[in-house]
């Protein structure tokens, strides 16, 4: 088979494990992604899109009317699919490091692509706006019952109520552990900060174990 | 995607390369042609046909990191790969910077479960190297993580 698993095996091959030079000795790397989620127009494209080197690109999953991803030529044309787009970006950390952040699509109907999403992810940014704070809860649930560590990032839309943190955590009944933060999806400092502190919670939350 | 559908036998198919390649040698498998210039040459498409890669498995997972070899890393005894066009504008992206599955879709314009397929076919011909993400679940590794948080504060 042509290829390099960056799993157990490869990865812990050498000293410093896969970050160290072993990491750097695989062919294409080490990859990561983030999710960002939360309800239709909350902001996960344009957050997407604010803290990435390119411009958010698209990619389309073929779906069977039932849901389920195909993953072959059979059926692709026929009319019992569905088509949903991801948007997503690349952050390089570094040559040999790249980090992949992804818009999740509609709640309602993906839930495998957003599993397929989610195995393997860092983790997850649910955006919240304040007017619509409910759009987010099935997000909040999807991460919590799967364990997948993540912040709440509320998108401070103009003329909306600037709202304490802590109201929104009280109001989505979070674990006190889960970082709430406000931000301006379109600023990219403001995403870089949401994306360190969820990463801080990551590896926080791998501690504890 | 027209004429590729996988019940086509590939000899009479029309996008066959009948030219390149002559008619099927007698005893040989039937996706097989000869080339007298060049020996067996083998269609890509035709490797997969009837054979679908599970999406579970995670190894074209859409962060799945793809470079195409170079002709020097390949088995110099394998047959020489006739190349669809969407196979060999796969191979182009991903000749001088590894790329994502899901990069390759969004390029290609494809979507990721054809890309999976063509991905197969070109891993079969050794013609690609793909490298896994870090399965977290097994890899609780907080140096990688450091990395991360200070690659990040630094944009
Ligand atoms: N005022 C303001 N507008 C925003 C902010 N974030 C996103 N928008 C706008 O809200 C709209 C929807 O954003 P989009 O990223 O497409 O939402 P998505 O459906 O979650 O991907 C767009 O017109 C954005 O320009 C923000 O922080 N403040
Ligand atoms: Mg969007």
């Amino acid at each position: 088979m042509a290829s390099a698993h960056s799993d157990g095996t490869a990865g812990t091959a050498g000293p410093g494990g896969p970050t160290g030079e072993a990491g750097n000795r695989l062919p294409g790397g080490i990859s990561l992604k983030i999710l960002v989620a939360g309800g239709f127009g909350v902001g996960k494209t344009t957050m997407v899109g604010s803290v990435s080197e390119i411009r958010p690109l698209r990619t389309e999953e073929r779906l069977s009317e039932a849901g389920r991803p195909l993953d072959d030529l059979v059926g692709v044309e026929g009319k019992d699919t569905t088509t949903v787009a991801m948007d997503f970006g690349r952050i390089d950390l570094r040559p040999g490091l790249a980090l992949y952040l992804f818009g999740t699509p509609g709640q309602d109907r993906f839930w495998f692509v957003w599993d397929e999403l989610a195995r393997g992810s860092l983790g997850a940014v649910v955006l919240a706006d304040t007017r619509r704070l409910a759009d987010c809860f099935p997000s909040v649930d999807f991460f919590e019952q799967r364990g997948i560590p993540f912040v709440i990032a509320v998108n401070c839309f103009e003329g909306t109520e600037v709202f304490a943190a802590e109201d929104v955590r009280s109001a989505l009944d979070l674990d006190p552990e889960v970082p709430v933060l406000l931000c301006d999806a379109r600023r990219r400092e403001d995403s870089r900060d949401v994306l360190v502190r969820l990463v801080e919670h990551a590896a926080a939350r791998r501690r504890v174990g | 995607m027209s004429g590729r559908a996988p019940e086509d036998d590939p000899v009479e198919s029309a996008d066959a390369p009948s030219e390149a390649t002559g008619p099927a040698v007698p005893g040989q498998p039937a996706d097989r042609w000869y080339d007298d210039e060049a020996g067996p040459m083998v269609r890509l498409f035709s490797l997969t046909r009837g054979r679908t890669r599970p999406a579970g498995d995670g190894y074209f997972d859409l962060i799945s990191m793809v470079s195409a070899r170079s002709a020097a890393d390949r088995d110099p005894l394998l047959p020489e790969p006739v190349l669809d066009p969407e196979h060999q504008a796969i191979l182009d992206l991903c000749a001088d910077e590894p790329l994502s599955v899901a990069e390759l879709g969004s390029y290609t314009d494809l979507p990721v479960s054809v890309v999976r397929v063509l991905l197969g076919d070109l891993d079969d011909a050794e013609l690609i190297d793909v490298t896994r993400p870090v399965p977290l679940a097994e890899l609780p590794d907080e140096h990688l993580l450091r990395e991360v948080i200070n690659g990040l504060r630094a944009l």
